[in-house]
């Protein structure tokens, strides 16, 4: 019963594939979609975190950390623009966001 | 054998939580989910022996990103069931990247842990007594120093993109100006009038 390294390796393999797996079926929702991301980056923090503790070496923390730091500021960003496209368009549908062309 | 249950319930209730986030029909319902997910993933952190980077994942995700969610989506008056449509038409390549996308992880995973053998059993990633949230301060404000500074600088331009994305001016809106309010002169508020007796101002 001893859980090794690979115990949260799979886990986080699982949380990341859940997340890039929910960017693709919930392709209109772009609050779902932010969601998503939130789940991938947490996959991310829990690799590090398994890494620095079973590896004895704190980088691996600090590194969590500035990767919750990016999603924190991602997320207001995020959430910000949704909110301005909100007010200008009085929609969120993934399929309306292509005035940009790109 | 007392960590290795927490272990199996946390992992568990983490990816069942995280299939909610993406399945749920109430995306507020979504956003709960992805606090339990972030409630579990800290618990994992705890048995990992990361107890600051728990509690910071419990105080930055539960209590503002999650909340920042939970508010959009409230705010926000969108018809979520028509958004929902087409969950079942993109749900095969949806699936199929997924499983390939999760046999390739597996993959690399085994297979660096058969190339390196087993890794040191789990311990404190700090030395002896030093705790987990000093131990990381000392790396954090000297190795790591600059990351730090820019970390702070991502988050102050964050928070002045936000500000600057959400706010707006709406015309006809009566606002106190203390710039003009503490800019006033006497002489454009008060005037001297010389007044005649019995005949009042007229």
């Amino acid at each position: 019963m001893e859980i090794t390294l690979a115990h949260y390796l799979f886990v986080a393999a699982a949380l990341f594939t859940i997340g890039v797996f929910g960017i693709f079926v919930n392709r209109k929702n772009v609050i779902i979609i932010l969601m998503s991301i939130e789940l991938v980056l947490l996959s991310v923090n829990i690799n590090l975190v398994a890494f620095s503790a079973f590896l004895q070496n704190l980088d691996g923390q600090v590194f969590a950390m500035m990767v919750l730091t990016v999603a924190a500021a991602e997320a207001a960003v995020g959430l910000a623009i949704l909110v301005t496209y909100f007010r200008n368009r009085g929609g969120i549908a993934v399929e309306d966001i292509n005035q940009m062309r790109g | 054998m007392l960590a290795a249950i927490a272990f199996y319930v946390l992992a568990a209730v983490a990816i069942a939580s995280a299939f909610g986030v993406i399945a749920a029909r109430n995306p507020v319902h979504s956003v709960l989910f992805l606090i339990l997910t972030f409630l579990n993933g800290a618990g994992l952190f705890v048995l990992l022996g990361a107890e600051f980077l728990a509690m910071l994942l419990i105080v930055v995700y539960v209590g503002a990103v999650a909340v920042l969610f939970l508010f959009v989506v409230m705010m926000l008056d969108v018809d979520f069931a028509e958004l929902k449509q087409g969950f079942l038409s993109y749900l095969p390549i949806g699936a199929i990247v997924a499983v390939l996308l999760f046999g390739e992880l597996l993959l690399v995973a085994s297979a660096a842990m058969s190339a390196r053998g087993a890794p040191i059993a789990l311990a404190p990633a700090q030395p002896g007594e030093v705790t987990n949230a000093e131990a990381l301060g000392r790396v954090l404000y000297t190795d790591y120093l600059l990351a730090f500074q820019m970390a702070g600088l991502v988050l102050f331009v964050a928070m002045v993109g936000a500000i600057v994305l959400t706010l707006r001016h709406r015309p006809g809106v009566k606002k106190q100006d203390i710039a003009a309010q503490v800019g006033r002169k006497r002489s454009e508020a008060v005037e001297l009038k010389d007044v005649r007796p019995g005949q009042g101002l007229g």
